[in-house]
């Protein structure tokens, strides 16, 4: 039994069953905790979810328009030393795709380096020509960026993908911390974990900070969702009230003057960032997507001319991209001169003849994942998947190669979760949150924890089942 | 703030005033339908069911006037777009689209009402429930009334809240009072005869007021009196002068905060004087039913004004 527990590396028990230093202190904790504790408590955190209205909603179900994501109250934990190094990793890796951005809409120089093809943006759904020579206030593409990681082993750490245009779920990892606050106060006299709850106060000062020239010093921001019916409104909601910003539709704003006004019960009054939740192609119905109604006529325009930050900068959504993810170690080094600090997870281009050869033999053994899609949705887990299944994926990538990258099954850590007969292993990843202004990259200790709650599953996304965790660094 | 917050503040307040004042109509028709014969019980229920301007949807679905039918079409039956359960949702509904301008104990009021209620209204209500899911609905719309007092700043979140419950309840009242005396009463003769105590108590009841009534005027009743104390008595919280008094009061905290008036205060204090400035028996003299037709329409007109002046819409 051993041999097997250990073919994943489990975040709080090592190879011989001993609790890992970082899990010390909290496990000594559980386990003078009485039976059925944590079934009292699990219901009871369900409960204040609810009644908070902290929930996501699933399109295309009409009876359940709002779920509650699987809460779980193990947390998982990080040590101090191993979230210094990471930082450093997605501290050189987020200003890396900065200037890349930057790059990729000015000069090129990593194409006209031969480092990067150039029919990979050019093809990339993401890619704005409207970008093209306009630098955003402060220089800033990347305001708010999430890293996706996973670890499969003592000391590896990968990233698994990089969200660079509107990554979401912050509200969760600032729920999950204030639930287990309230639900296990003694806990937190225990053990020293670092704080996340300044994150708004973070986010807000760095907003600030992306301002365009004239803003004034007291810059006003704005959240702009694309209303209740949004999968994150929850969040939108909840991230405008901490941080002291409105909450904006796009039916409330117009150009007017040359700036982004809203208007108020006292008439319109300008917004200088604009931190927005709401795609690219929905933001002005006059330079994109002439059908949206989410957006507002001309603030391109507006942006343009240098009036107001859009955050993310428009156009960051071709950082997402899992074909340019493949090539991030070169754009790490391209840009910072240095080796990465953070690996890839090993990723094979369909569209390139060896490696589609190379996975189209390869297919139950790999995971294969769109370029462009997210959240889980389109992609094939060979080895959890069918025969059917395999060979469709196996003429989707025939038929269009440029559109698959495939990855090795990865042996994802575990964290224990809680479940009926006790603690049992499931897969995790981390997003932590990182926040970019031109006073440099600012990371909250934490991030948000995602957790496959099926026995032996790999796939964490809320939208697929998956559940979340609170995610502690500690303070040592 | 937005002009849409405003809005959906405003109405979310409104929603829950009218779900509460429907469980309380409903309670009194409850109360007079179990006191009668079956006849009088369903001119009752056809009352309610036309005082809450559903009489022509609730004759279209078919249904008796017994409690149950109307009880239940009225709470929580799918045909009806105006049920309890839809004003429940619908203010829940604008409390999400203008949750950063709630405190976080309005919203999980009016969240944790909306979800008690959807628990008891699931099913069709059995008759023996109709007390405890009637006290339910005031109990929830209460709770929000509380925390919002509670909880919120005195800034011009709050005032559109007030104008928006006090609106409503001003039009409620008229309503309640107007179906009572004129299509309830077989005739206007009966009006002041021993017959109709019963109903006067049950006009009182609708609006939760006969204790109060009872107090001030030491068992005496009659059609003026009570007129007297609905329309114009401020110190009875459902009164329609308590109303404009708290919708005045809380107009001009919005004017001191904006710095000016707008249309709809210059329409209150035409209302203040052609509806309040005179006693009982001049209204009486012109005519109870005009006196709330115009009251009515004026309600609206307010109502709308504010929309405009405070930029509800684009």
């Amino acid at each position: 039994m051993s041999g097997e527990q250990q073919q994943f590396f489990d975040e709080m028990r090592d190879a011989d069953g001993n609790v890992r230093p970082a899990y010390a202190d909290y496990h000594s904790w559980l386990s003078e905790q009485e039976d059925g504790l944590m079934d009292r408590k699990h219901y009871e955190a369900e409960s204040v979810f609810r009644r908070t209205g902290i929930t996501f909603n699933v399109y295309g179900e009409d009876d359940a328009e709002e779920r509650l994501i699987p809460f779980d109250m193990v947390p998982r934990i990080v040590s101090g030393a191993e979230w210094r190094k990471l930082s450093r990793g997605i501290d050189q890796r987020v200003r890396a795709l900065n200037a890349f951005m930057h790059d990729l809409y000015h000069r090129q120089e990593i194409i006209r380096s031969g480092r990067l093809p150039e029919r990979l943006f050019r093809q990339n759904a993401a890619w704005l020509p409207q970008m093209v020579g306009m630098t955003p206030p402060g220089g800033v593409y990347t305001h708010i960026v999430g890293v996706d990681l996973v670890r499969t082993g003592p000391d590896d750490f990968l990233v698994l993908e990089d969200n660079a245009r509107t990554p979401s779920g912050v509200s969760y990892m600032l729920e999950n911390r204030e639930t287990m606050m309230a639900m296990f106060p003694e806990l937190f006299s225990r053990v020293n974990v670092q704080p996340v709850a300044d994150y708004p106060r973070r986010l807000a000062k760095s907003l600030a900070a992306c301002a365009p020239e004239g803003a004034g010093s007291t810059p006003r921001i704005a959240v702009l969702t694309p209303g209740i019916y949004n999968s994150a409104y929850y969040e939108h909601a909840f991230l405008a009230d901490q941080m002291g910003a409105e909450l904006v539709e796009g039916s409330d704003l117009r150009v007017i003057g040359g700036k982004v006004q809203m208007r108020t019960t006292q008439g319109y009054e300008p917004i200088d960032v604009l931190y927005r939740r709401v795609d690219d192609d929905y933001l002005d119905p006059l330079t994109f997507n002439t059908d949206s109604v989410l957006g507002v006529p001309g603030i391109f325009d507006v942006y343009r001319a240098g009036n107001i930050t859009i955050a993310n900068a428009p156009g960051t959504g071709v950082a997402d991209d899992k074909a340019i993810y493949s090539f991030m170690p070169e754009i790490v080094e391209f840009y910072t001169g240095e080796k990465p600090l953070l690996a890839n997870v090993e990723t094979y281009r369909c569209a390139d003849p060896d490696s589609r050869k190379y996975v189209l033999e390869n297919l139950a053994d790999l995971v294969v994942k769109e370029v462009h899609g997210s959240g889980g949705y389109g992609m094939l887990v060979g080895p959890a998947s069918t025969k059917e299944k395999i060979e469709e994926f196996r003429a989707k990538i025939k038929a269009n190669p440029d559109n698959y990258i495939a990855q090795p099954t990865l042996s994802l850590s575990t964290c224990p979760i809680h479940t009926k007969s006790g603690l049992a292993p499931r897969h995790v990843d981390l997003r932590p949150f990182v926040l970019v202004s031109p006073n440099g990259v600012d990371i909250t200790p934490g991030g948000l924890t995602r957790v496959a709650l099926e026995e032996g599953s790999l796939v964490v996304n809320s939208s697929q089942g998956g559940g979340t965790k609170d995610s502690w660094v500690l303070a040592d | 703030m937005l002009g849409r917050t405003a809005s959906g503040v405003f109405w979310l307040f409104r929603y829950l005033e009218r779900a509460e004042n429907t469980a309380r109509l409903l309670e009194a028709g409850l109360r007079m339908a179990l006191t009668r014969e079956s006849e009088a019980a369903s001119r009752e229920w056809r009352s309610v069911v036309t005082t809450l301007g559903l009489k022509s949807a609730y004759e279209a679905q078919g249904g008796d006037y017994t409690n149950i039918d109307v009880c239940d079409f009225v709470l929580r039956a799918s045909s009806n777009s105006e049920s309890v359960l839809s004003m429940f949702e619908r203010a829940r509904t604008n409390a999400r689209g203008s949750r950063t301008s709630l405190t976080r104990e309005v919203w999980e009021a009016v969240n944790e009402g909306w979800m008690n209620l959807c628990e008891l209204l699931d099913e069709r209500i059995e008759e023996r429930d109709l007390g405890r899911v009637l006290a339910a609905i005031r109990r929830e719309s209460t709770i929000a009334r509380g925390a919002t007092h509670g909880s919120m700043m005195r800034n011009q979140i709050y005032s559109f809240a007030r104008m928006g419950t006090f609106i409503e309840r001003a039009d409620n009242t008229a309503r309640i009072l107007d179906v009572k005396y004129y299509v309830l009463l077989p005739s206007l003769s009966y009006i002041g005869s021993a017959v109709d105590t019963g109903q006067w108590d049950n006009v009182l009841r609708s609006l939760s007021g006969e204790r109060a009534y009872r107090w001030l005027n030491a068992g005496q009743m009659s059609a003026k009196s009570i007129a007297d104390f609905l329309v114009l008595d401020s110190r009875f919280p459902r009164s329609l002068a308590f109303c404009y008094g708290a919708i005045r009061e809380n107009m001009s905290e919005l004017a001191k905060f904006h710095g000016e008036e707008r249309e709809a205060h210059a329409l209150m204090r035409e209302a203040d004087m052609r509806l309040f400035g005179q006693d009982i028996d001049a209204i009486f003299d012109r005519g109870l039913h005009q006196f709330i037709l115009d009251f009515l329409a004026t309600n609206r007109r307010i109502s709308d004004a504010i929309a405009v002046d405070y930029r509800f819409a684009a």
